[in-house]
Order: structure tokens, then sequence, then C-alpha cells
């Protein structure tokens, strides 16, 4: 019997397991943007010593999770479990950082949803009782992922007004049966919605029906309504996604309009730093958790708050080949009281 | 998507995209190529005043702008001419150019082969592939009806 199973697609954790600690880099760019007060380090250099972008990445990821771990007062060796992905093909930056870190190792890939794919999958971890510390972390990073998905940096080509700007960047959460919150107290996971937008650099559009999907059904399967969270924040929509979530939902009768926003709207400045319809990538969601988000449940701005990752599960290769995008969403609700 | 046919859903995102500024992109095209040809011609007219013929001063002055395409892609600047011009940077030949040294120095590190040689022509290759096998065509064309 799935006896925390609630509706549909949410779980309801009954031991709710607690985000202890919590660590942002950033690039520079990022480092130039509207939330730049909030995220723990801000690289002066992209490649940060490393001579390619991959290895980079790594080491962003790498030692995002180290500090992370140090700032919750642990040690890797109390970490059961690290969860961690990116964008890249085979996750190579999330292995590379794990094989520095000896800690047993789930790779797992939802493209930019793989934030709150960790969280949710370390979180009952946690309530099961299998594990009692867990790091969930993710990466991205400009320079790898325009390589391997568009084009190279140096190459002439204009940006489509609905393309969006990798964050270069890392998130670690470290989610823990101690501690005294905020909690992760339901997760919604989200299936498959394929509207059959071809268009890679049109993702918002690709996503957002992935995005309605999940929230409608969190809400159906909790009973809850929007306004009980204080915020409600997808993954890497940008401003199209977000228009259009905001707009889709009203119809189906559901009111964004207060408390909802997107991280990859939230994290750069459209008119000073050009980059179109917002930012995207795995760290987008990431960095704005793991710095805005939680910096703000501690200082109580925020006490519920529904976070939810999504993906765009494409390949080139796929976009070559004609097919459209698969895109995804994870919710993950977080609370600063267990009841 | 229940009750949302994919159809639908297209033409309603074409309409919440924003457009490109069509207009200001056309004059800076215009700019862009204008500057990139009139230094051609620049170059042919300095080619030909110094005694070269009409034919020779052509293939001067493409090896010239060809050089200037690569040059300004190495310093890292044709990225962003071609941000603002558009195909006014892309249709030239010094946007050819671009297309084969951006990849060249974006794969250095998968190595010489696999990496430089190998990639070199993943955006120019079909130009390549397509251009050079029409003329073929066009010049078997020619050749049979004379």
């Amino acid at each position: 019997m799935a006896l925390k199973k609630l509706g549909a697609q949410t779980t309801k954790l009954e031991n709710p397991p607690s985000v202890v600690s919590y660590y942002s880099i950033v690039g520079p760019k990022e480092g130039e943007g509207p939330l730049k007060d909030y995220f723990d380090l801000i690289l002066e250099d992209d490649l940060w010593g490393q001579d390619s972008w991959e290895k980079a990445e790594s080491k962003i990821q790498e030692e995002c999770i180290k500090l992370a771990i140090d700032k919750g007062g642990l040690s890797s060796e109390g970490i059961d479990y690290l969860i961690a992905g990116d964008l890249i093909n085979q996750i190579t930056p999330s292995s590379y950082s794990a094989r520095q870190l000896a800690i047993p190792y789930y790779g797992v890939f939802g493209a930019c949803s793989t934030m709150t794919q960790s969280l949710s999958i370390g979180a009952m971890l946690i309530d099961g009782g299998f594990a009692d510390n867990i790091a969930c972390a993710v990466s991205s990073h400009f320079s790898t992922a325009e390589r391997q998905f568009r084009f190279p940096l140096e190459y002439g080509n204009q940006r489509k007004m609905s393309a969006q700007w990798t964050v270069t960047g890392a998130g670690a959460t470290i989610i823990s049966s101690f501690g005294n919150g905020p909690y992760i107290k339901h997760i919604t996971t989200g299936k498959i919605i394929d509207p059959g937008i071809t268009d890679a650099a049109n993702m918002g559009s690709a996503m957002a029906p992935a995005a309605i999907d999940t929230l409608i059904c969190h809400f159906q399967d909790t009973g809850l309504a929007p306004s009980y969270y204080d915020l409600i924040l997808s993954g890497d929509l940008g401003y199209v996604g977000k228009d259009i979530v905001i707009d889709l939902m009203k119809k189906k009768g559901y009111d964004l309009s207060k408390n909802y926003t997107d991280c990859g709207v939230e994290i750069f400045d459209k008119s000073e730093q050009d980059t179109h319809a917002g930012g995207s990538g795995c760290a987008c969601s990431a960095t704005v958790y793991n710095s805005y988000v939680f910096k703000e449940m501690a200082k109580g701005k925020y006490t519920k708050v529904l976070l939810m990752s999504t993906g765009a599960l494409h390949s080139t290769m796929s976009t070559q080949q004609g097919e459209s995008i698969p895109g995804i969403a994870h919710a993950v609700a977080i609370e600063n009281t267990k009841e | 998507m229940d009750k949302l046919n994919k159809n639908d859903y297209k033409k309603y995102v074409d309409k919440k995209v924003p457009k490109p500024t069509y207009l200001r992109n056309m004059i800076m095209a215009f700019l862009v190529g204008g500057t990139f040809c009139t230094i051609g011609q620049i170059i042919t007219n300095i080619l030909k005043s110094n005694g070269l013929d009409k034919d020779m001063a052509a293939a001067g002055t493409s090896i010239s702008m060809v050089f200037i395409g690569a040059l300004l892609t190495g310093l890292g600047l044709y990225d962003k001419i071609g941000k603002v011009g558009g195909a006014g940077a892309a249709i030239p030949i010094t946007g050819f150019a671009n297309s084969i040294v951006a990849p060249a120095m974006e794969y250095k590190r998968e190595g010489f082969i696999f990496g430089v040689a190998a990639k070199m022509f993943t955006v120019a290759g079909p130009v390549l592939v397509y251009g050079i096998g029409s003329s073929v065509i066009i010049g078997l064309i020619t050749l049979l009806l004379r």
C-alpha cells in the first residue's frame, strides 16, 4: 500500500525532511543580475581556472556541494547520498564532481527540472527512513550548453526573441531527517506533457503545459488553493512561459496573478542584460531556490513556498529529427512549520 | 494535453512570442553588410590600381575579406557584429570565415583531429556541400547546352 500517496501524483511526507543547508554559486553575468545580493559566491571568471567549460562546470558543482556541506556543519562522510544532475551529455559534470566527493551517488537527468527532481527523490529517501542526510545538487553552464545545444560561442548569429539564456552556476541543498526547517511537505511528480513545439529556441512554450498540468494536479491532490502559498515559483519558463501559465491557469479557474513568478524571469534584468525571454538551465531554478528563496524563508518573508523546476527533455538529435519537445515539471512544497 | 489541440496551442503560442524588431534588424543588416561590401570594394580598387586585372583583384579581395572575418572572430568581435548585423554579417564572405573559425576555436579542447579538423565544418559544411554541388550541376548543364 502506498500509504504516503495523495491523489494521482502527489506524495505527502509523513516525516518531512528539513532543509539544513544550501549554497549557490553563479557566474559573472548572473552576479550582475537583480538577485546578486543573495548568491553565496559570484565567480569573476566562468572558466574558474580550468581549461575547459565542462571542467569549470564540474568544479562549480563540486565546490557548491562541499560548501553547502560545510555551511551545514556536516562532513561528506555524514552524507548518505548525493543526488545530482546537469544538462551535458551523460551528465559528466555531475559524475566528475561526484568522483571527487566520495559520497554514494545517484546521477539524475531531468534537464532543467533536475533540482526539484533530486529534491523529490532525496525527500522520499529520507521520509522512507533510508537516509538521514542527502545532498541534492545541479549545475549548468552557459558555455557548455551553448556548444552542445546551439552554436559555437564565437559564431555571429542572432538569438530569437523567445530564446533563453542558460544560467552559469550551481545550487546545492542538504536535506536531513533532523533540523528545524524549512520542511519538504509535499511532492508532486510531473508527467511528460508534449504540446508539439519543435523550436528549441522556444522552450518556455514547450514546458508551460507541463507546468500547468503539475500545478493543477498538485492543487487537486492536496486540496490546497494557489493562495495557500506565499510564493509559487517555476524553474525556467521565462517571460513567454510565465505569461502562458498565468493565462491558461486563469482559464482553468486558478488565479496565479499575485503570488506566482518564474526563476528565469527573476534572475536576469531583461532590459539591461539582453537575455531575451529570460534565464534557463538546471542552475536557473537551483540558484534562485538556494539563495533568494531559502534566505527569505529564513527571514520569514515567505513561510509556504511551492517550487517547481521545469524541464525540456529533448536532445540536439531529437530536434534535428523533427521530434517535438517533451516538457516536464516536478513540484516540491516547502513550509517553515512541520504541521 | 487535454482539450487543447496541438495546432491551437501553436497558434496561441505564436501570439505570445515577442516579434523580432524587423525594421531595426533590416536597417542594421543593411548597414553592417554594406560596410563589409564597401571595405571589399576599397580593397578591390586598391588592388586594381596596383595593376591587378579584374579576376585577380576579385580573388585578392576574397582572400583579404576571409582574413578580416577570421581575425575578427579570433579577436572575439565577430559574434558581437553578427548579433547586431544578422544576415548583414552572415551573408558576406566574412560570415563564411566566421562560421569556420568559430567551431575550430570552440572545439580546440577536443584535440586537433576530432576537435578542430572534424568540427570545423559543422556550420559551413552544408553551405560547401550544396554550394559546390549545385555549381557542379550548373556547370554540367552549361556544358551540355553548348
